[in-house]
C-alpha cells in the first residue's frame, strides 16, 4: 500500500484503489507498536546537513581545547594530527595532489558530520559518554585548529549548521546513478 | 597435447589459448564417466585366511564417537580459517577474511562469513531489541524480534561485499596474498527475513520521504543513508543466516540486507530507520566509501557494487603439481543483478574462453565458473573477466586505476591476473 502514490491517480481509479488497498491493508499484519514523541526523541540521534537533529547546548573553543586533551589527544595527536589513529586536521588543499590527506577538516563536507560522529561513536573506549555541550566544543576545537571557525567561535545548533567546510563543493552524488 | 583422442571432438567444446595448454568445459564429464566405468575392477580378490580388517584403516575398526548437539568442521580443516586483522590494541576496529582459495561452491559458512567492524561485536538481549521506524512516516513504529517473527518471510541468496575488498589493488605492486587475503572480504549466504517494504508500508513514507537512514546498535552506532527507493524494493530485515539465527558477527538479532549494495551499508545489529527527505553525510559515507578521483573531487553515494570476478584456483599458494589436468574456477559476482559470462584468458588478454557458470546463477549472488584445462607446463598467465545481465563488462586495472586519485581504494573491480612459473609457482600478477 502506498499512501503517496494517491496524488497522481485520478479520483475514480483512487476510488479503486481504496478498495484494493483495504485488502492490503487486511493482508499486512500491522504488528508493529505505536511510537510516542517522546520516545522518538530519546532514540533520534541523527543530525543532517542542514542542522536538523542538532540538540540544544553549545560549546567553546576554549573548553573544546580541554575535552580534547583529556579524552582525545592520546589517541589522535596534539592538535589532532593524528598518532596512533586517525589524523583530524591539516591537509587542507592536498585532495588533487599525488598524495592527498583527507580529515575531517580537509575532506568532510559537513561539520555536523563530525558532531554527529563524535556524539554517537567517540571516545573509542566509551562511546554516548560526552555531554552535548561538551560534543559541541570539541567540534569548535577541532575546526578552530585549521581556522574554519576563529578561536573564541561558541558552536550551538545554529551556528554549527553555517559552518563552512573547505571541502563543501568536494563531492559528485552519485545516487540516483547517472545515465551513461 | 597428448590428447590425441579428443581431436574428433566438436571444436566448439575447447578452445587453445597461445600454446599455454588447453582450455575445455567438457572434460569432467568424461572424466566421470571414466570413473564409473573403472568402478567394481578390484572385485574377487580372495581373502581367505584373514579378515578384511588387516587392510582396513583404524577408523573403521572402531565405533566413532556419539553425536553433538552443534557440529563442528573436522579437526582435519583446522586451517580453514578467517584472516583477522584488527588495528593496534583496538581489537573490535577491523576486519576478518573469508578463506575464499579454502572453500567451494558459492555459500560461505556462517563461522567463515567476512566480518568488518567499527567497535567490536555487541551482545544484544534480542528481548530488549527493536527496531524503530520513524522519521518522515505517518506512524512511528517500533517492532520487537517476537513481533517480526509473525510476519512473512522470505529467503533470498545474496553476496555481500565489504566496499574496501580487493583495495590492494590501487597499490604500485600486485600484493602475493591468497585469494582470501586479496578478495575475502566478500561472502554469501541464504539470508531469510521480512522485507522492509512491507514494515515502511505500515509506517505510510511521507510525500517527500527520498531516503532512510539506518542506524546500528553496537559501540560505533554505525550509520548510512540508504534511497527510500531500494528499501521499497528488495531489501529485507534479515533475520536467519543460511537457516539459523544471523550470527553475533553478522548483526544478530538483525541486519538490514541491500542486496548488490555495498557491503557497509546492509547496517547490522540494526536498530532504527528514519524517514527523510535528505542524506545526512555520515562519516562512513563521507570519510569512507567515496571515490576520490584526480583532479580532487570525490564520488559519494556510489552504492552497486560492480561486476567482478576472480580465478581462486589456481592462485596464490597454490603451487602446481606439474603439467597435466586442473580446474579453474572461481567467483563472479555483480551488485546489477545476474552474471551472464565469465571468460578466462591464458594469453595476456588476446584471446578468450567463456567458462561454465555453475547453475544456480541468481541475482546479485555468487556464482561459481569452471573450466577444464590442460596445463602443458610453460610459464603462463590466467585472467578472467565477468560480464552481467546489464551488459557491464569488468574492467581492466589500469582502466580502473586511471579514473581515481593513488589513495582511492574503494569499490575496486578490475580485472585480476595469476602467473604460473614453469616450477609450479603461482603468482598474484597486474594484467
Amino acid at each position: 500500500m502506498s499512501m503517496f502514490r494517491f496524488g497522481i491517480l485520478f479520483p475514480a481509479t483512487a476510488l479503486c484503489l481504496i478498495a484494493s488497498v483495504g485488502q492490503a491493508q487486511a493482508q499486512h499484519p500491522n504488528l508493529g507498536r505505536p511510537l510516542t514523541d517522546d520516545e522518538v526523541r530519546k532514540l533520534d540521534i541523527t543530525v543532517a546537513p542542514d542542522g536538523n537533529g542538532l540538540p540544544a547546548g553549545s560549546g567553546s573553543v576554549s573548553a573544546g581545547a580541554k575535552v580534547y586533551a583529556e579524552k582525545c589527544q592520546s589517541c589522535h595527536g596534539a592538535k589532532g594530527q593524528g598518532g596512533p589513529m586517525d589524523q583530524l586536521t591539516g591537509g587542507i588543499g592536498t585532495l588533487a595532489s599525488a598524495k592527498p590527506v583527507k580529515t575531517p577538516v580537509s575532506y568532510w563536507p559537513s561539520a555536523t558530520t563530525i558532531f554527529d560522529y563524535v556524539r554517537r561513536a567517540m571516545p573509542l573506549q566509551s562511546p554516548e559518554s560526552l555531554t552535548d555541550d561538551e560534543v559541541y566544543a570539541v567540534t569548535a576545537y577541532l575546526l578552530s585548529i585549521d581556522k574554519v571557525v576563529p578561536e573564541d567561535a561558541v558552536l550551538d545548533a545554529k551556528s554549527l549548521s553555517q559552518v563552512k567546510m573547505p571541502n563543501r563543493d568536494g563531492f559528485v552524488r552519485w545516487w540516483p546513478v547517472p545515465k551513461r | 597435447m597428448e590428447n590425441r583422442g579428443r581431436a574428433k571432438r566438436d571444436a566448439s567444446s575447447r578452445k587453445t589459448s597461445s600454446g599455454n595448454g588447453q582450455f575445455d568445459r567438457r572434460t569432467l564429464l568424461r572424466a566421470g564417466a571414466l570413473a564409473a566405468g573403472m568402478a567394481g575392477m578390484g572385485a574377487g580378490i580372495a581373502r581367505a585366511a584373514e579378515s578384511i580388517g588387516a587392510d582396513a584403516p583404524d577408523w573403521m575398526k572402531t565405533p566413532g564417537r556419539s553425536f553433538s548437539t552443534y557440529g563442528m568442521p573436522s579437526h582435519w580443516q583446522e586451517k580453514v580459517q578467517r584472516t583477522v586483522a584488527f588495528l593496534p590494541g583496538r581489537p573490535g576496529t577491523g576486519t576478518s577474511r573469508t578463506p575464499l582459495h579454502l572453500l567451494e561452491g558459492t555459500i560461505t559458512p556462517n563461522g567463515l562469513h567476512f566480518e568488518r567492524h567499527h567497535n567490536g561485536v555487541p551482545d544484544i538481549d534480542p528481548s530488549r531489541h527493536e527496531l524503530v521506524i520513524h522519521g518522515l512516516v505517518k506512524r512511528p513504529l517500533a517492532f520487537s524480534i517476537e513481533t517480526l517473527m509473525r510476519y512473512p518471510m522470505e529467503s533470498q541468496i545474496h553476496f555481500v561485499e565489504c566496499s574496501g575488498n580487493s583495495g590492494s589493488f590501487n597499490q604500485p605492486e600486485p600484493q602475493q596474498a591468497t585469494a582470501g587475503g586479496l578478495n575475502g572480504l566478500l561472502s554469501c549466504s541464504e539470508w531469510s527475513g521480512v522485507r522492509l517494504a512491507t514494515l515502511l508500508q505500515e509506517a505510510e513514507p511521507a510525500r517527500e520521504a527520498k531516503w532512510v537512514v539506518a542506524e546500528g546498535a553496537d559501540a560505533a552506532a554505525m550509520s548510512r543513508s540508504v534511497p527510500l527507493e531500494k528499501c521499497l524494493d528488495d531489501a529485507m530485515i534479515a533475520l536467519y543466516q543460511n537457516g539459523e539465527a544471523i550470527r553475533p558477527e553478522q548483526g544478530y538479532p538483525m541486519r538490514l540486507l541491500l542486496p548488490g549494495f555495498e557491503g557497509n551499508m546492509n547496517v547490522k545489529w540494526l536498530r532504527r530507520l528514519k524517514v527523510m527527505d535528505q542524506p545526512v553525510n555520515a562519516r562512513d559515507e563521507t570519510s569512507h566509501y567515496t571515490e576520490l578521483m584526480p583532479g580532487g573531487k570525490a564520488r559519494q553515494y556510489m552504492f552497486l557494487q560492480g561486476v567482478k570476478s576472480a580465478i581462486i584456483k589456481p592462485s596464490f599458494g597454490m603451487n602446481m603439481k606439474g603439467p597435466g589436468f586442473y580446474e579453474v574456477s572461481g567467483l563472479a559476482w555483480s551488485g546489477a543483478g545476474r552474471v551472464s559470462k565469465v571468460e578466462v584468458s591464458s594469453d595476456a588478454g588476446k584471446s578468450w574462453t567463456p567458462a561454465s557458470l555453475a547453475a544456480p546463477v541468481l541475482s546479485k549472488a555468487l556464482t561459481r565458473f569452471r573450466l577444464a584445462w590442460q596445463w602443458d607446463g610453460r610459464p603462463v598467465t590466467l585472467m578472467s573477466r565477468a560480464t552481467d545481465e546489464k551488459g557491464e563488462v569488468q574492467p581492466t586495472r589500469a582502466a580502473w586505476v586511471s579514473q581515481y586519485s593513488p589513495v582511492q581504494f574503494y569499490h575496486f573491480n578490475g580485472i585480476q591476473g595469476c602467473r604460473i612459473e614453469a616450477d609450479g609457482t603461482v603468482k598474484h600478477v597486474y594484467v
